[in-house]
């Protein structure tokens, strides 16, 4: 991998690909029961068991106020850490791990005024593909006090 | 040579010897003669040298260097223990703990070198010079950096005066034999020969009464010369029938002392040292040496393995349990699985208490932060600690220390009133905060009381309304006990201004919440003009408990068995309004009903009115009972309490998570919150 490459765990929800910084993505699992929490946002779909633990998990969809679909055999389910905080990320298919060149990564700062998308970090154009790169930190930071 | 491996052995160490050094430099304070806490003192920074010297840290070796010099000095009784001189041990404590702090972040000490804390105790050290002239003189009096003489703003001018012409001053202490027959014609001598070498700008007793003999048989005076401090004693001591002489001098510092509210000072200081006379003879303290007991040390995660893995094993004795009891089941089987459950709770248990940490290492630095607020404030406190040895486990110990010092500085800063206003009403000069903590049943409770002013009630209604929280006449509905919780509300302050310790009105709030993610609650109550008090309680044992598995709607929650008092069977028609809360009447007492699936915005699939009767769990929080409404029991089984993540562990009624038997996460819930 060249100097100045990042890569990207990508994976898809609909038509569209989202990509996650590698060094964030601590593992990919199948879909399992969710037990919904009370009084969370509604992007927050409640709580499953991986291995012993008990981890957050969020829907892309309802974040990003896309209508929600039923799991099928490729949902996944993407563990992603941030400042010591882990949750995962209900994804409809992982395509695969790719090694973007710096200079096809475009920032979205003034794309749109929208204050809220600012869980979207930057664009990578790799030919016709259009890969949306996440904000990990963003995402939750809502929830994120103290 | 790589030191970096050393580098977590040096730190844990030298935070354990810190902490030591602590809590003897506050013994010393309150019992300056005692040589025990000297050698022990003394010992702390030998050790702390030697650690320093292996690791390479020259600028921290240099000034437990200096220490141990002077703490030689001090147990020697060449030096005297003096308010200064602690005050200066306690500036090199936290410049040691700087020093590893910023080895703990950096690898290495930094480059500071505390050069004023350096020359402090040079100072010190200076001053014991003259003394070993002396030979013949076993006094108790030791001349410190301390002087005998208060000196005026007076004197300092005129001082200040001699130091810009480069004049020496000294302070010359005189006793004669108390054989001496005519004291007034020997004290002629003597002020002959001061005067003959130098300015006497200030004499106690006055000229005037020595010249009349009314003076007892020793005289201090304060000189301005050219000559040097050798010169005077020799001379002086040439005397006949002078037995001894002390010259101390003068220096800018002693000036800089003046400044700092001298008579105050000086009154305060006096009181104390009576204060502290009467307390030695009171109560005598036998030193106690330190039990070392054999431990070894253990690295937390490494207990935090032990427990998951506990943990693990006690999902697993549960899920054992569920698919034997489907089945027939023999007596041997059941006999088995009844072992199994004593050991895997002897284990937990034994695992638990490895965990176990007592309050103390909480407590400890809170007489210190009390010392340095009094002193900041103005304020006179009194801090007194009991059930130092109660335990709680490691992970809420290290989050309760937080909260513990928000509250126990809101009782120094809002609490307890100034000393001339403390008197005023009558009561002790000095205020009072005890911090105490005991167990309560299957809780740990941490009290902080103080004998301040109290909430002022009316003063907090007034903010509410200023802050646009409630409306008036809300406000003026709600009881004392109510006003008082708001002061937990986010961003509440009724101070005017903002201290540099509070005011900000971040911390009761964040204070609650923490406690609450620990799985405990905090009450305040208070009495105006008497203090106030907050009780925090929290849970002994996170891990494993009891509790009720119930359903609402299609989803499971668990309540800890130790809040529920009973369970019965609630005929919907026994259900009456008060100010629009459900309530109803259980054995003469009445209870709000709560819904869950109200508070967990479930959906109910049907109303009440097809339902012969609900499902009630009477739930206990202090000594008011409430009754929770859900839909079925499903059993009551030992849970394991699993953290619900960092993300989520902020959310309203949640107090953490279980898995249970078939993989899934059950919530649960946090009663103390829902009621």
């Amino acid at each position: 991998m060249a100097a100045n490459q990042k890569q990207y765990v990508v994976f898809r929800i609909d038509n569209d690909e989202y990509g996650a910084d590698i060094n964030k993505v601590i593992s990919i699992e199948r879909m399992s029961t969710v037990t919904r929490v009370p009084k969370t946002p509604a992007y927050i779909k409640g709580v499953i068991n991986l291995r012993g633990e008990v981890v957050a998990v969020l829907d892309l969809r309802t974040r990003f106020n896309i209508p929600e679909k039923e799991a099928d055999d490729n949902t996944r389910i993407v563990i992603v850490e941030t400042g010591n905080i882990s949750y995962g990320i209900i994804v409809d298919s992982v395509v695969e791990v790719l090694s973007v060149d710096e200079t096809n990564i475009e920032s979205v700062i003034g794309f749109t005024g929208n204050a809220n998308l600012d869980y979207i970090s930057s664009v990578a154009k790799i030919g016709e593909r259009l890969i949306t790169l996440l904000n990990l930190e963003k995402l939750i930071a809502e929830l994120v006090t103290v | 040579m790589d030191m970096s491996q050393y580098l977590n052995i040096f730190v844990e160490e030298s935070r354990e010897n810190l902490q030591d050094l602590n809590t003897s430099l506050l013994e010393l304070e309150k019992d300056p003669g005692n040589i025990s806490i000297l050698n022990e003192i003394f010992r702390v920074a030998h050790t702390l040298k030697g650690m320093a010297g292996t690791m390479g840290y020259t600028h921290m070796q240099n000034l437990t260097h200096k220490m141990e010099d002077v703490l030689d000095a001090l147990r020697n009784e060449r030096i005297r223990v003096t308010a200064d001189v602690v005050d200066v041990l306690f500036k090199c404590l936290d410049a040691l703990e700087s020093y590893v702090d910023t080895v703990s972040e950096t690898g290495s000490e930094g480059e500071e070198e505390y050069a004023d804390i350096v020359s402090f105790l040079s100072d010190i050290l200076g001053n014991e010079g003259s003394k070993t002239q002396l030979q013949e003189n076993k006094s108790t009096t030791e001349t410190g950096s301390g002087l005998k003489l208060e000196l005026n703003v007076y004197d300092k001018n005129v001082i200040e005066k001699a130091f810009e012409q480069s004049l020496n001053v000294f302070e010359i202490y005189i006793e004669l034999d108390q054989k001496c027959l005519l004291k007034a014609a020997r004290a002629f001598i003597i002020f002959q020969l001061l005067e003959k070498n130098s300015d006497v700008i200030k004499s106690v007793p006055p000229v005037n009464d020595i010249e009349d003999e009314k003076f007892d048989y020793y005289f201090t005076v304060v000189v301005i010369t050219e000559k040097d401090k050798d010169f005077f004693v020799r001379e002086l001591n040439t005397v006949s029938e002078v037995r001894k002489v002390e010259v101390t001098e003068i220096t800018q510092k002693h000036l800089e002392n003046i400044k700092q509210g001298s008579e105050k000072e000086a009154a305060k200081k006096s009181v104390t040292k009576e204060e502290k006379h009467e307390k030695k003879d009171a109560v005598q303290k036998p030193s106690e040496k330190k039990v070392t007991s054999k431990t070894v040390r253990v690295d937390i995660e490494r207990l935090d393995v032990l427990m998951n893995l506990v943990s693990e094993l006690i999902i697993i004795k549960t899920r054992l349990d569920g698919i034997l009891s489907t089945g027939e089941r023999e007596r041997e089987v059941s006999q088995t699985l009844e072992s199994l459950e004593r050991v895997t709770t002897s284990l937990h248990d034994a695992v638990m208490k490895a965990r176990m940490v007592p309050v103390e290492t909480v407590f400890s630095r809170f007489p210190r932060m009390i010392r340095d607020i009094a002193k900041e404030l103005n304020k006179d406190i009194n801090l007194h600690m009991s059930g130092e040895e109660t335990e709680l486990d490691r992970t809420v110990i290290d989050e309760i220390g937080e909260p513990l010092i928000h509250i126990i500085r809101n009782s120094a800063d809002h609490g307890i009133e100034m000393p001339e206003e403390r008197v005023a009403k009558g009561k002790d000069r000095a205020g009072n905060i005890w911090l105490r903590a005991y167990q309560d049943g299957n809780n740990v409770v941490i009290e902080v009381d103080d004998d301040g002013a109290g909430i002022d009630i009316e003063k907090v209604k007034k903010k509410i309304v200023e802050k646009g929280l409630e409306s008036e006449e809300i406000v003026n509905g709600l009881t004392d006990e109510e006003v008082i919780q708001c002061l937990f509300l986010p961003n509440f302050s009724t101070s005017d201004k903002i201290t540099d310790l509070s005011g900000r009105g971040v911390g009761l709030d964040a204070v609650k919440t923490k406690i609450e993610a620990l799985g405990g609650n905090v009450e305040m109550i208070s009495k105006r003009g008497k203090g106030s008090r907050a009780i925090i309680r929290l849970p002994l044992t996170l891990a494993i408990i009891q509790a009720l598995l119930v359903m609402v709607g299609n989803e499971k929650y668990a309540i800890p068995l130790n809040s529920i008092r009973e369970i019965y069977n609630l005929n919907p028609k026994d259900i009456k309004y008060v100010r629009n809360q459900e309530v109803t009447v259980l054995r003469d007492t009445v209870i709000p009903i709560i819904r869950l699936h109200d508070v967990l915005d479930i959906e109910v699939s049907e109303d009440d009115s097809n339902k012969k009767y609900l499902t009630c769990v009477v739930v206990k929080k202090g000594e008011k009972l409430f009754g929770i409404i859900v839909d079925s029991l499903i059993n009551q089984q030992e849970i394991v309490i699993k953290s619900i993540g960092k993300l989520l562990s902020g959310i309203r009624f949640i107090a953490g998570a279980t898995i249970l038997g078939d993989g899934n996460v059950a919530l649960i819930l946090d009663i103390n919150s829902i009621v």
